[in-house]
């Protein structure tokens, strides 16, 4: 153990939300440099995680998976240009409410000044009137969309219950006698550099070796997109892993590397899969 | 996944809510409570994927742990009191499957079984009942120092069962 002996048992105190006062205060500042400690806090929270792991229960109700589908599908469906054009609708009346009554022209020795001003006004009011009038257009246009999109979920969630619906009943048809085979899907989104990859079934590796994740590009070479090492079962998942931003994925490969994974694979493909 | 697959979601979903729910009826002891952590903890992962860093661990034992913290939120009725992003949670096992994390638990029960009944008592009032070393430390009689070692050297106790 090589952790700071001082930190060591409020270490593991923190690791579990369960230091307070001012220990807690001290041992944060010494987290904030201490990369050594930093580390054996993670170890200690994936003991912990072992506590945790292994609670055994109930599975949770099937209503539970479907209110959650329903959260997240409402969440999708509010559309951000809609939020966006209420935002900046907003901000042009909190501006033109702030801003017209302190230039308001009032009498005064200094006449002509008075006039320039109240000349300015109404063309300051006539821009917001404009804008606010396109404004109120982009909204209106982004509500249209929002319905638009609404109906286009409406009809996915039709289409996908069968798929979804936590009552729906799964079969795989495969040949006969013909033992479970790898498999892995993977969910990009481009725009968010952002990946899902579930694999099932995958072989047993020899020590020290791990799967090979590999976005392959329209262009240019393959990207190491995670290491992953399956359970007993073979089942594994990547969520995320560090990829450039902006890829074009024409698929994913996998290879077998050692297990610290490697940039540039040498390796045959094992398993590949282009998009749907 | 954001905005994009909520079918990459629901695969998750039916991979981990047995866990997070487990986890979640263990520290609360409500189904109903227990089921408002389990939508929670998927919506934040909905709404934040980037929060977990694959490079330093398995989804499974991070959603654990998110889920035994906003657990103890939830008992001890407090504002969440970590960032999920601030959760690392580091070489843990998978454990996707029910059958790996029955033997995970029959390898835990083995250790715990092992342990000094006070320590393993101070183990688990820390972790599914969220209790401060100092409430402990009150509850049982002794002293702050010896509770503190109690609890770390049970969970280096379970790292080590786990490394064999």
């Amino acid at each position: 153990m090589s952790v700071h002996e001082q930190f060591a048992e409020n270490l593991a105190l923190y690791a579990l939300n369960a230091l307070e006062g001012d220990d807690r205060a001290v041992l944060e500042k010494h987290l904030a440099t201490c990369s050594e400690c930093r580390l054996e806090l993670e170890q200690l929270r994936g003991d912990g995680a072992l506590l945790a792991l292994s609670t055994v229960g109930p599975k949770p109700p099937a209503r539970a998976r479907q209110k959650l589908l329903d959260a997240v599908a409402k969440e999708a469906a509010e559309s951000p240009t809609l939020r966006q054009a209420q935002g900046r609708l907003s901000r042009s009346q909190n501006a033109r409410e702030m801003g017209h009554p302190s230039v308001a022209p009032r009498r005064s020795w200094w006449g002509a000044l008075g006039w320039a001003a109240t000349v300015a006004v109404i063309v300051f009011a006539a821009s917001l009137w404009k804008e606010n009038t396109a404004l109120k257009q982009s909204l209106a246009s982004a509500s249209a969309q929002a319905v638009q999109s609404t109906r286009e979920l409406d009809n996915l969630r039709r289409i996908a219950a069968p798929i979804i619906a936590p009552e729906a009943q799964h079969f795989t048809l495969v040949t006969v006698k013909t033992p479970p085979q790898p498999q892995g899907k993977a969910f990009y989104l481009r725009k968010r550099s952002s990946l899902v990859f579930v694999a099932n079934n995958m072989p047993s590796l020899p020590p020290h070796k791990a799967y090979e994740l590999w976005l392959i590009p329209a262009q240019g070479v393959p990207v190491a997109a995670g290491v992953f090492k399956p359970d007993a079962h073979g089942s594994a998942t990547v969520v995320n892993p560090p990829l450039p931003a902006g890829i074009e994925a024409k698929g994913f490969a996998i290879t077998v590397e050692d297990e610290a994974g490697v940039e540039h694979s040498t390796q045959p493909v094992m398993m590949i899969g282009t998009g749907e | 996944m954001r905005s994009g697959d909520q079918s990459a979601l629901a695969e998750l979903y039916d991979r981990y809510s047995s866990v997070v729910y487990a986890v979640a009826l263990r520290v609360l002891g409500d189904t109903g409570a227990a089921e408002d952590v389990l939508q929670e903890v998927f919506l934040q992962l909905w709404r934040n994927p980037g929060a977990f860093d694959s490079a330093r661990g398995s989804l499974g034992a991070w959603l654990a742990v998110i889920t035994r913290n906003r657990a103890i939120d939830a008992l001890r009725r407090r504002k969440p009191e970590t960032d999920i992003e601030d959760v690392i949670v580091s070489v843990a096992p998978d454990l996707a499957s029910n059958a790996d994390r029955s033997r995970a638990a029959e390898k835990v029960r083995g250790v715990l079984g092992t342990m000094p009944a006070p320590q393993r008592s101070a183990l688990e009032m820390a972790y599914f009942e969220g209790m401060s070393h100092s409430e402990i430390a009150s509850k049982t009689g002794e002293p702050l120092g010896t509770i503190k070692t109690r609890i770390r050297s049970g969970l280096i106790a379970l790292r080590k069962a786990f490394q064999t």
